[in-house]
């Protein structure tokens, strides 16, 4: 009996201390926001377009993490679909047509002698990247622009334009099926 | 890794000609011999020079020409303060007639900005003053002089010469590269043979800046006039040796050649200058004694004209910009002898085939070659990998190249990563061996390419991801702050209000009132008419009268009343 109640006390006393640390833990390692939502949140292009139907891409990373499909993103297209499947232990999906399709990557840019200075695309652009001031020209900052769209639709003059990107030599990706197969280098001599 | 070999040891081993080797390597066919019997030609004016404004690594500088200005030979093209750009120059006089995009010396051939000068046939040059006393001269004034002479690496990578000289770590060894270890070039080795005594002063104030303990001048020994030439050139100085190199491809690579000369072995994410080593081409050092003893800025450049399509191979003085097509003409360059038109400019093994004839001549452009028909192996279509593993034994910088072409075709670039597909030069010495005819370095090259993009692409979306959050924390603080006010207001409302005693609310009460009244006064007449008329359907038409609004503001004055 007086065995029994030691093993007990024993037990007790052991699950008292592992308690009292997972509580300390709990409070001294606790986590502020949820790394898995940290995680998605960088997979996705950060196009901040809303064509998933969330206003930016850290909302739809919440609502991943929360269960939501993974194949909302045109932006993102299939090579962030794989990677949401990977991080997420999901079936790779095609992606979903209602929200949009996968585009090559384009740039706003702004006819600025039609631009009445409304600032209402600098309103609009999530990212700040239109600078101008009211009834002064505006004008897009390349780098800065994700393509997300939103400030073509606000303009009342409709002067701004979704242009693809300018391919140049330090953007140029060495294209192997476009350059002169076998150009380069010689072969030894059989 | 090897074991790291001390000052004295390399100077022993360098003193007996006993050199070390870097693994792999291949011996192609040399055809040096073709283009470097005679003596480096002046080529008459091009009507047009091309002169691109970045010909460098670094950042881009601003124009200070516009159209129609008159420019002299040497005259500055661009400046800029900031210390990675490097000027580029008019090569010759005459007027700049266009500014704007024109074909690049670059594999892919898109378009750069250029400025396009109509040469006057004059060829003035601007006039210019050297520091001819340079060892009394402040390392300040050199260096600055070396960069606004605009030279930047002559030997390939065009790496601004001016950073690269202008450092503070202690270095053992100057390496000056003459090895020019690419089949068909041979302008370097022109270069030596009749301009040893320049590119001595160039060295010479190379060792005046960098103070390094010795010179190594490394030739490969298919190169014995050169060899010689430079040795007469340095023998009153007992720093410099000059060293007869092995020949083997890729012995010029600036890793391979340290390799070679001091057994050491430059860190992967390092530079040489880690393990006390500095390295020039011997062009950039010609280039720095005209940009210090005559103030010359960088114009010219030895390019060489070879191929069995060339009826006349030759190296050339090409002024920076010059176009190509140019310098096919003044070499009789044979078109009939080619299968299809195909011009390369660099070498046969790192080079690249040219877009088009227009392009020009820039500072790092060493050879024009123009292969007849059959003198280039014919290109096959590429074969299964056999795991033959030649290009492993072949590769200088012992990659596993079958592993890297594996994960790089599979797109597997993390992996491709791991087998440290960022240390391949290039070089092209694992497909030249390939029995399949596979072109391993296109798949490098994408595979390279891919991943910068990639790189490039997370930096932008994080970018956008700060962007993002600060501009949604903006709104948020203005939100509040506009709450706030809003606020504020609100209560100052309230509180003149209450402060003026009640008088405040007695008028809006009689105001109340009055609007009562007066609306009861309205009402009151048609009330009367009814009761006269007494009909029906009179009564239900006034009642319909009676808008719904304004049934609902008499019933809000009264509440608003009671």
């Amino acid at each position: 009996m007086t065995a029994t109640l030691i093993a007990l006390a024993i037990v007790a006393f052991i699950a008292l201390i592992l308690g009292a640390g997972l509580g300390y833990a709990s409070i001294r390692f606790k986590v502020q926001s949820d790394p898995l939502v940290e995680q998605i949140d960088s997979i996705l292009p950060q196009t901040q377009c809303g064509q998933c139907g969330y206003p930016g891409c850290r909302p739809y990373a919440e609502a991943i993490a929360n269960g939501d499909e993974i194949n909302k993103c045109p932006p993102g297209g299939e090579s962030t679909i794989k990677n949401l499947a990977e991080l997420m232990g999901v079936e790779v999906k095609p992606l979903d047509g209602a929200h949009g399709v996968e585009a090559i990557k384009k740039v706003a840019f702004i006819r600025e002698d039609e631009c009445i200075g409304c600032t209402k695309c600098i309103q609009a652009c999530p990212v700040d990247a239109i600078v101008g001031a009211a009834k002064q020209m505006h004008t897009v900052i390349i780098d800065e622009c994700t393509g997300c769209d939103l400030c073509v639709d606000p303009c009342p003059v409709d002067c701004i334009d979704m242009i693809p990107l300018h391919e140049s030599t330090s953007n140029w990706k060495w294209d192997f099926s476009q350059t002169q197969v076998g150009d380069i280098p010689v072969r030894q001599s059989l | 890794m090897k074991g790291f070999a001390s000052f004295d040891t390399v100077l022993e081993r360098l003193s007996v000609g006993r050199l070390w080797d870097f693994p792999g390597g291949v011996h192609p066919a040399q055809e040096k011999s073709l283009s470097n019997k005679e003596v480096i030609k002046n080529l008459p004016l091009p009507e047009y020079v091309y002169v691109p404004i970045k010909q460098h690594i670094g950042v881009d500088s601003e124009l200070l020409v516009t159209l129609g200005d008159k420019v002299l030979k040497g005259q500055a093209l661009t400046a800029s303060e900031n210390p990675y750009a490097v000027p580029v120059h008019a090569s010759s006089s005459g007027l700049v007639t266009a500014i704007g995009e024109h074909p690049a010396a670059h594999p892919s051939g898109l378009p750069e900005m250029t400025v396009t000068i109509t040469l006057d046939g004059k060829d003035d040059a601007i006039a210019t003053q050297g520091i001819s006393q340079y060892k009394e001269a402040s390392k300040h004034d050199i260096i600055s002089a070396i960069c606004n002479a605009g030279i930047s690496g002559l030997g390939g990578a065009g790496f601004p010469t001016h950073i690269k000289s202008n450092t503070i770590k202690p270095v053992e060894f100057l390496i000056i590269n003459g090895i020019e270890c690419e089949p068909y070039i041979s302008a370097d080795d022109r270069l030596m043979r009749e301009h040893a005594w320049q590119i001595r002063q160039g060295i010479d104030i190379l060792h005046h800046l960098i103070k390094p303990k010795r010179v190594i001048i490394a030739i490969e020994d298919n190169k014995p006039e050169a060899l010689e030439t430079m040795s007469i050139a340095c023998q009153q100085q007992s720093e410099y040796h000059v060293v007869s190199v092995p020949t083997k491809y890729p012995a010029g690579g600036e890793r391979q050649l340290i390799q070679v000369l001091t057994s050491r072995e430059v860190p992967s994410d390092g530079l040489p200058i880690d393990i006390g080593c500095v390295m020039y081409n011997v062009g950039t050092c010609f280039a720095v004694a005209d940009a210090i003893i005559e103030g010359k800025a960088l114009t010219q450049r030895v390019v060489t004209v070879t191929g069995k399509a060339i009826d006349k191979p030759q190296n050339v003085w090409a002024k920076i910009g010059t176009p190509v097509s140019h310098l096919l003409e003044n070499s009789a360059f044979d078109v009939n002898k080619q299968a299809y038109p195909r011009i390369i400019m660099g070498g046969p093994m790192m080079g690249f085939t040219l877009a088009s004839a227009k392009i020009p001549i820039v500072k790092i452009t060493n050879c024009i070659l123009a292969p007849a028909a059959k003198e280039l192996p014919s290109v096959e279509d590429e074969r299964g990998c056999i795991r033959c593993s030649a290009c492993a034994d072949a590769c200088p910088v012992s990659l596993l190249p079958q592993q890297l072409f594996w994960y790089s075709k599979a797109k597997d670039y993390d992996v491709a990563q791991e087998y440290d597909l960022f240390d391949c030069i290039e070089c092209g010495a694992c497909a030249y061996v390939c029995p399949s005819e596979i072109p391993l370095v296109h798949y490098y090259r994408q595979a390279k390419g891919d991943i910068r993009a990639q790189l490039h692409e997370k930096e932008q979306a994080e970018k956008a991801r700060i962007r993002f959050e600060a501009r949604q924390q903006r709104l948020e603080s203005e939100k509040q702050a506009r709450e706030e006010k809003h606020r504020l207001a609100a209560q100052a409302r309230t509180e003149a209000l209450n402060s003026n005693g009640g008088g405040a609310k007695d008028k809006i009460a009689a105001a109340l009132a009055r609007a009562k009244a007066k609306k009861s006064a309205q009402l009151q007449p048609s009330e009367d008419s009814e009761d006269s008329v007494n009909d029906g359907a009179s009564v239900n038409a006034n009642k319909e009268k009676l808008s719904p609004s304004e049934t609902a503001s008499a019933t809000k004055a009264e509440s608003k009343n009671d």
